[in-house]
């Protein structure tokens, strides 16, 4: 701040305060909105203040789902989006670790050509190639199966540009101890180079995990069978059902546990989440 | 480039074999497949095949529904961008200002950001539901009836604020980082020569803050273009009337719903063609920002 202004500090305020009603505001209508039993949504309108049936609709929810809606108990779908968005998260930081460090620190024929095929990926999104993937991925026979919802997703060249990065920063004179000492390239990159860089793993991993968390089109397009629905592609085939039958009680009590785990990691690591987004986007 | 190597001529291999396994399978190799299917045209059956060059790509631009959804598109896009730039803008020149509250805003800014965008659009499609959401009957007060399944428009404009919702978060934080990188010696040199807030903001702040907005221009593009679909298939799915029906919606309803591979391939190659120039131009442009 150059000088003082109270006017321009209380419009500051006015603004932020505004700014974060409104981006909380579909939010705190969602919570409360699950909290009402289902009558509320059959007349009049969204409710602004909390209901009494919170507990019910979220145990309905979580327990038993609405089978006539297409929606299993939440509890398997969470689960299901725990395990793609770890896997997804694990498998992109481990494969982009082992190929950044053997394009940083080997000499081997056709070294620019693996490099450059790694590149391209960040200009094929899955969105642009749905069915010849879609048929790849049916002719390996992996609908439905964890490794079909998490493998596809996992090449990463955003990650492998990262790692790249940081091992170019990490002085020659280390490995070349390393190798004075008897060390082999495997154990540099176990004991020296992954626990240098420990927080950029970290901050990568918070990213990648809100980004597997909330893959929608993939886990759509794979799975058909109720066991594997992830609980953001679950919400979708719920919502279908509501023109008919407004029972949004339940569908937002669903939206708020899809959008909890994710946004709690943000919150409670927002200082890596900073970090991986800032990182990522060199 | 780095002096000290290790001197293995097979290992490297066995530590890239995972990525480019995934790479080749699942990107390069249905990427490749598109582009050949673009030239064919399959019977009904998908028996047989025949060779036809461009015509898959002739028809699509020949085709009023195509050029309908190009500009659908581009309105789509460019509102997103702008609307979710703008807001972001202005919380950040607020959050600049504070000097003690700034971490607590940011806080509570940046969440949305972990929200899934077909939760986002689940929420704003709950919000201006026609029977019962607090935005229609807000706007009845003031005589405008609101009813985006049947109103193109209307269905536009909700998945742009759905859509830009989302974003705001992200593109605040590279705001405030921009700001913060503005030298306080400028500002302050600006005013001891008598410049107010607002001409220091228009001459100053603005200009040295370029190289960001470009920046979140390109990013906000991409993410308008690709990233926006489960916004639009948890709400509009495209409708009414093809009114919000964007290129990466429409690839996925032909191909995908209505089996028309070769133009579904098509389509998907002018895409592709479209990730390649924002990646160009984004990398150019990292290069050409550490200069500045």
């Amino acid at each position: 701040m150059v000088e003082h202004r109270p006017f321009l500090n209380f419009l500051s305020h006015a603004v932020l305060v505004l700014g974060v009603l409104i981006v909380a505001f579909p939010v705190w209508i969602a919570i409360v909105a699950s909290t009402h039993p289902a009558e509320t949504f059959q007349t009049g309108r969204i409710p602004l203040w909390f209901g009494d049936a919170a507990l019910h609709n979220y145990g309905v929810m979580l327990g038993d789902g609405l089978s006539n809606m297409g929606a299993p108990p939440l509890a398997g779908m969470l689960f299901n989006s725990l395990v793609m968005a770890l896997v997804i998260a694990g498998g992109k930081i481990a494969i982009s670790i082992t190929s950044a460090f053997a394009i940083v620190y080997f000499r081997f024929p056709f070294r620019m050509l693996a490099f450059w095929c790694i590149f391209i990926t960040l200009m094929l999104p899955v969105e642009v190639r749905i069915l010849p993937t879609f048929k790849v991925v049916a002719d390996l026979g992996m609908l439905n199966s964890y490794a079909g919802l998490t493998i596809p997703l996992i090449a990463s060249a955003t990650a492998t540009f990262l790692f790249r990065q940081v091992f170019m920063t990490i002085p020659d004179e280390l490995a070349e101890a390393a190798r004075i000492d008897g060390a082999g390239p495997m154990k540099f990159l176990r004991d020296i180079l992954i626990p240098l860089s420990r927080t950029n793993i970290a901050a990568l991993f918070v990213i990648l995990f809100i980004y597997g968390w909330n893959q929608y089109l993939w886990p759509l397009l794979i799975t058909t069978d109720e066991g594997y629905y992830t609980i953001v592609a679950g919400i979708k085939r719920m919502a279908e059902a509501v023109d008919a039958n407004p029972i949004w009680n339940y569908v937002m009590a669903a939206s708020v546990l899809a959008m909890l785990p994710p946004v709690v990691v943000v919150v409670a690591m927002q200082k890596l989440f900073v970090k991986g987004l800032v990182e990522t986007e060199k | 480039m780095k002096r000290a190597i290790f001197r293995n001529q097979l290992l490297p291999w066995l530590l890239l074999a995972p990525q480019l396994a995934v790479t080749f399978v699942f990107f390069l190799w249905p990427a490749a497949q598109a582009g050949w299917q673009s030239f064919l045209r399959e019977d009904a059956f998908g028996l047989k095949s025949t060779f036809i060059g461009f015509e898959n790509y002739s028809r699509l631009f020949g085709d009023p529904h195509y050029l309908n959804s190009v500009m659908v598109t581009v309105v789509f896009s460019v509102s997103v961008a702008v609307l979710a730039m703008a807001v972001a803008l202005t919380l950040a020149l607020a959050a600049d200002r504070m000097i003690k509250s700034a971490q607590t805003y940011t806080t509570l800014l940046v969440w949305p950001y972990a929200v899934a965008p077909a939760i986002a659009g689940l929420l704003w499609w709950f919000i201006f539901n026609p029977t019962i959401g607090l935005v229609p009957y807000a706007l009845d007060m003031v005589g405008i009836d609101w009813n985006h399944s049947l109103n193109g428009t209307q269905s536009m404009i909700l998945v742009i604020i759905a859509a830009a919702w989302k974003q705001i978060s992200y593109n605040f934080l590279f705001f405030v980082a921009g700001l913060q990188a503005i030298p306080a010696s400028m500002r302050e040199a600006a005013a001891i020569d008598g410049a107010g807030p607002g001409r220091r903001l228009f001459s100053i702040t603005l200009p040295l803050l370029a190289p960001t907005s470009f920046f979140l221009l390109v990013v906000n593009t991409v993410y308008a273009l690709f990233d926006t679909f489960p916004v639009i298939d948890a709400t509009t799915e495209g409708g009414p009337a093809q009114a919000t029906n964007i290129l990466v919606y429409k690839v996925y309803v032909d191909g995908f719903l209505g089996l028309n591979l070769g133009s579904s391939a098509a389509q998907s190659v002018v895409l592709m063609a479209v990730v390649i120039v924002l990646t160009v131009v984004q990398f150019r442009f990292i290069e050409r920002r550490v200069e500045y």
